[in-house]
């Protein structure tokens, strides 16, 4: 294999990244010290809903080693502004949604249990700790609005918000959708809940506020997936200092699957305090904070009906959905359960009438968020459940009711009842290929083996589709966005040849040091070592909306090809001059600049140096060789593909066994796809994880009952099996590399796929996740 | 109180509090920040370290319990041009993606190999249990051990 080959697009090259996480030299947050460095700890309401009183300090203040306790009526009083939701939601009657305001610290009124309402700083984090507990604050504990499905009746949480109701949110057609379920051969109905999950990223979220009066400048060091949008909301919201004072660097983050994204309250009070306290201030979250403080994900309550004719061809569906949003409205909190959400239900079919209503809902529970898939999942859920569901209503095999819905490949570009217009997909294809894998045919065979050895076994597919790569920007701040959803990226040759790539993406796990480098080393011809990426730090990279829904690649990755084409294109003009050739005679292929039908040729180094040494150089060039791009997308990309899961239940413990899963997934092109296997490989534990494990429980007082690891289940080694992934490729048509993004796909289809599996296996349908096994056994036994 | 233990092949002695965990010892006396804090229960694993040749959860063990102790941590198993064999198989079967759980699955993962002859699929992932990733579903990790046992 050449060196290019070894390295290019399409090679599963091994993570440049690797190294230093396997030799304990990666930077996580926590990791760094800054000289003179104080420790933050917060204070948390004790209530999922009190008036705040007194706070009575003095204890704290005495402790040894204290330096200072700070509050929000503190910040107030410096004049910091709230933290603004970043969606505003439009209403059915064309009114705004209601976005409560919330307060970086609370200063009034706590309304969720681990609220933040101050801080104690210390010379050590033991002091720290120590002093908290010293802070006596008086609290009027108030009715807790925790349950999502009564929370409209009962006591209002915030002022000018009736009902608890953020938005009332519609999509598609009603008129039509309802005639259409009127006039059907079969209605099929479902009632869903979808479990609250806590993400849980590994490293737990943390802060390093650096203030240095030399230049009154800010620096903060955080556990971001966007650390410009951070820079963004801190000045022009918070206004803790203005953007061109703050620099925002996130370092190697642990993992993040959208809890940090959001603009959270410690950021930002460590960052302020270390001005307050002229010494860099350091906050690391334990994780009990995390699984308290932490934007949680999902927690849907959903009604759906599912039109068919006599044929069994979808005719409508209906859905009706509430959205526990939690306490405030968290970054982008809004947008998950609506256009996240609805106009995802027409799925991979040809459905003609959809009609999709969602209540976004207050309680006393912590804010909820995107959390992988976003909206997806959970739109997913519903038209994969409710179309098995209709298969087992009218025997049909659930395969082929899938089949005779699906969107054709000649019926491309594809506009749906619900806003969103398909590019491209081959579904049969991913459908076909991941029943070859799972051995369809061969099931009922392995079922009777199951059966013979006392064990119920279940099969269950989902056929998912998502819309990722946001967004194009004029769409999304059409529909309320408060910010574009472009990408940028700067590719600067240096004089030596070699090449620093600045991305406002950002890797949190998912190796964009290495793609992008294989990247733009394939589009360049210059040897992958020679490539460097630079991403996470407002200070080197221009701007960037960060790494979420999917995006990195398809925006950030045709944003570097942007700048790519660029570098290029200059890259010919200073050629040509050399050459003394047209520079439309001058083509670019494998990192050499030749005039065509010569043998005369100038390497990519070559132009490159001539470009900062410019001797022989063109009169009305700018020397240097670096340029920039901003990529906006044109439209969504739509991976897609089938999920199938495979089941094995014990009859005398309920314990569900996940023993069986195939993934086909399109993403269109694939760069690394060892990167590529592995995003899906997490994804799919991730959604086992919902589907048989996890679940954030309130109890009725809004105290957090799964507030640790010992309570909230994790996916283990041991929970799951080894994956069986491949894929198909329909390349996206509307991105230059075709490509689509993988991160999500996991996640999205795999709790449908189970859950059909599970009600395969126990022949009832009404189980809700996660299936644990004490719910399987009392099905088994109802 | 004062510790004397041996870290990564090198004798220290440290003043520290009597309540400091190991994990601390390493992470903030000695700087060794490899070695990481994902839970405050003793659950997820990352913070594992090698007491005397065994792993054990660092944020379980008082310093104290260390005195006199061979300690190893990730910085002590092998060097980017000199990689462990299980370094070397979590790279090459990608069984990471943030590198955050990373130090202790690998530390865990050496003394599974250690402990065991006939290391099989089942038998990894039961042994890994005290362990948790978020981002690789564990399949890769499952791989890099059953690759890396060969070769230990």
């Amino acid at each position: 294999m050449s060196e290019a080959a070894a390295t290019g697009i399409g090679a599963s090259v091994r993570r440049r990244e690797d190294v230093r996480f396997i030799t304990g030299s990666g930077r996580f947050t926590d990791d760094l010290t800054q000289p003179g460095q104080t420790y933050a700890v917060f204070l948390r309401s004790p209530y999922a809903r009190a008036r705040i009183g007194e706070i009575d300090v003095s204890e704290a203040l005495a402790t040894e080693g204290v330096i200072a306790v700070l509050t929000g009526r503190d910040m107030a009083a410096d004049g910091l502004g709230d933290l603004p939701c970043g969606w505003l939601v439009k209403q059915k009657d064309g009114s705004d949604m209601i976005s409560a305001p919330h307060p970086p610290l609370a200063t009034e009124v706590a309304n969720y249990v681990g609220e933040p309402y101050g801080l104690v700083i210390a010379e050590s984090l033991a002091a720290a700790r120590q002093a908290a507990e010293c802070v006596m604050a008086d609290f009027e504990e108030l009715d807790a609005v925790v349950d999502l499905a009564t929370a409209v009746d009962s006591s209002q949480i915030h002022e000018g918000v009736p009902g608890n109701r953020a938005y009332d949110w519609e999509i598609g057609d009603r008129e039509a959708t309802e005639a259409a379920l009127a006039g059907a051969a079969h209605v099929t109905r479902i009632d869903l809940t979808n479990n609250r999950l806590i993400p849980n990223a590994m490293e737990p979220r943390a802060a390093l506020g650096v203030y240095d009066p030399a230049g009154d400048d800010y620096t903060l060091y955080t556990t971001s997936q966007n650390p410009h949008l951070e820079r963004l909301v801190l000045s022009a919201f918070v206004q803790v200092a203005p953007e061109h004072k703050l620099r925002v660097i996130a370092p190697d983050v642990g993992g993040g699957f959208g809890s940090k994204i959001f603009i959270y309250a410690e950021e930002t009070a460590v960052i302020w305090a270390s001005r307050r306290v002229g010494r860099p201030v350091k906050w690391t979250a334990e994780r009990s904070e995390s699984f308290l403080a932490d934007a949680h994900g999902r927690d849907h309550i959903t009604h759906a009906e599912l039109g068919l004719d006599a044929e069994g061809n979808f005719t409508a569906l209906k859905v009706q959905t509430s959205a526990n949003l939690g306490a405030y409205l968290s970054t982008f909190g809004s947008s998950v359960p609506t256009y996240l959400y609805g106009t995802l239900m027409a799925g991979q079919y040809r459905t003609p009438n959809i009609y999709v209503e969602v209540q976004g809902i207050y309680t006393n529970t912590a804010p909820v968020d995107a959390y992988r898939g976003a909206g997806r999942p959970e739109a997913t859920y519903v038209v994969e459940r409710i179309v098995e569901t209709a298969a087992r209503e009218l025997g049909t095999d659930p395969a082929e009711l899938r089949r005779r819905n699906m969107i054709r490949p000649d019926q491309f570009p594809y506009e749906t009842p619900v806003a969103l217009v398909y590019d491209t997909g081959d579904y049969e294809a991913g459908l076909d290929r991941a029943l070859a894998l799972v051995d369809y045919a061969g099931f009922p065979a392995r079922r009777a083996a199951s059966e013979a050895a006392g064990k119920r076994r279940g099969i269950g597919l989902a056929c998912y589709i998502e819309a990722c790569g946001l967004a194009p920007s004029q769409l999304a701040i059409q529909l309320g966005a408060g910010v574009g959803l472009y990408e940028s990226g700067e590719v600067r040759v240096n004089p030596t040849g070699s090449v620093t790539v600045f991305t406002g993406s950002h890797s949190h796990g998912q190796g964009h040091e290495t793609t992008f480098a294989q990247v733009v080393s394939d589009r360049l011809g210059v040897p992958f070592e020679s490539v460097e990426v630079v991403h996470g730090d407002t200070g080197r990279v221009e701007f960037g909306l960060g790494t979420y829904g999917s995006r990195s690649l398809a925006v950030g990755g045709s944003a570097l090809i942007a700048a790519t084409d660029k570098v290029i294109a200059k890259g010919k003009r200073i050629a040509a001059h050399m050459l003394e050739a047209q520079e439309s005679d001058v083509e670019f292929a494998d990192g050499n600049f030749v005039v065509r039908d010569s043998n005369q040729s100038l390497s990519f180094g070559e132009v490159a140096f001539a470009a900062y040494v410019p001797a022989n150089y063109p009169e009305d060039l700018e020397p240097g060789l670096s340029e920039k791009a901003f990529y906006d997308p044109e439209n969504f990309t739509y991976p897609a593909g089938t999920h199938i899961a495979e089941v094995e239940i014990e009859e005398e413990t309920g314990v569900v066994r996940l023993v069986n899963f195939v993934a086909v997934d399109d993403f269109g092109h694939v760069i690394n796809p060892m990167i590529v296997d592995g995003q899906v490989h997490g994804g799919l534990a991730q959604g086992a994880g919902q589907a048989l494990l996890e679940h954030g429980v309130y109890d009725d007082y809004g105290q957090l009952q799964t507030g640790s690891y010992m309570d909230y289940c994790m996916p283990r080694a041991d929970d799951v099996p080894d994956f069986v992934v491949d894929t198909t490729v329909t390349p996206c048509t509307h991105n230059p590399l075709g490509v689509k993004g993988c991160g999500e796909a996991g996640a999205i289809g795999s709790p449908a796929a189970i859950m059909n599996a599970v009600t395969d296996a126990l022949g009832v349908n009404d189980i809700s996740m996660p299936a644990t096994a004490e719910k399987v056994w009392r099905a088994l036994r109802a | 109180m004062k510790v004397a233990l041996n870290v990564n092949g090198t004798d220290r002695e440290l003043e520290v509090p009597d309540n400091t965990l190991l994990v601390d010892l390493l992470r903030e006396h000695l700087r060794l920040t490899g070695t990481h804090v994902g839970c405050d229960t003793s659950q997820c694993g990352a913070c594992t370290v090698h007491l005397n040749g065994r792993s054990v959860k660092s944020c379980t063990v008082l310093a104290a319990h260390a005195e006199g102790a061979e300690v190893v941590t990730i910085e002590g198993i092998g060097a980017p041009d000199d990689l462990h064999p299980m370094q070397e198989a979590f790279r090459d079967c990608h069984a990471l993606q943030c590198g955050f759980c990373t130090p202790g699955m690998i530390m865990s993962a050496i003394d599974l190999v250690n402990q065991s002859d006939d290391l099989d699929n089942q038998a990894v992932r039961e042994g890994l249990e005290g362990n948790i990733c978020r981002c690789t579903g564990y399949h890769n990790i499952v791989r890099a051990v059953l690759q890396a046992a060969e070769k230990m």
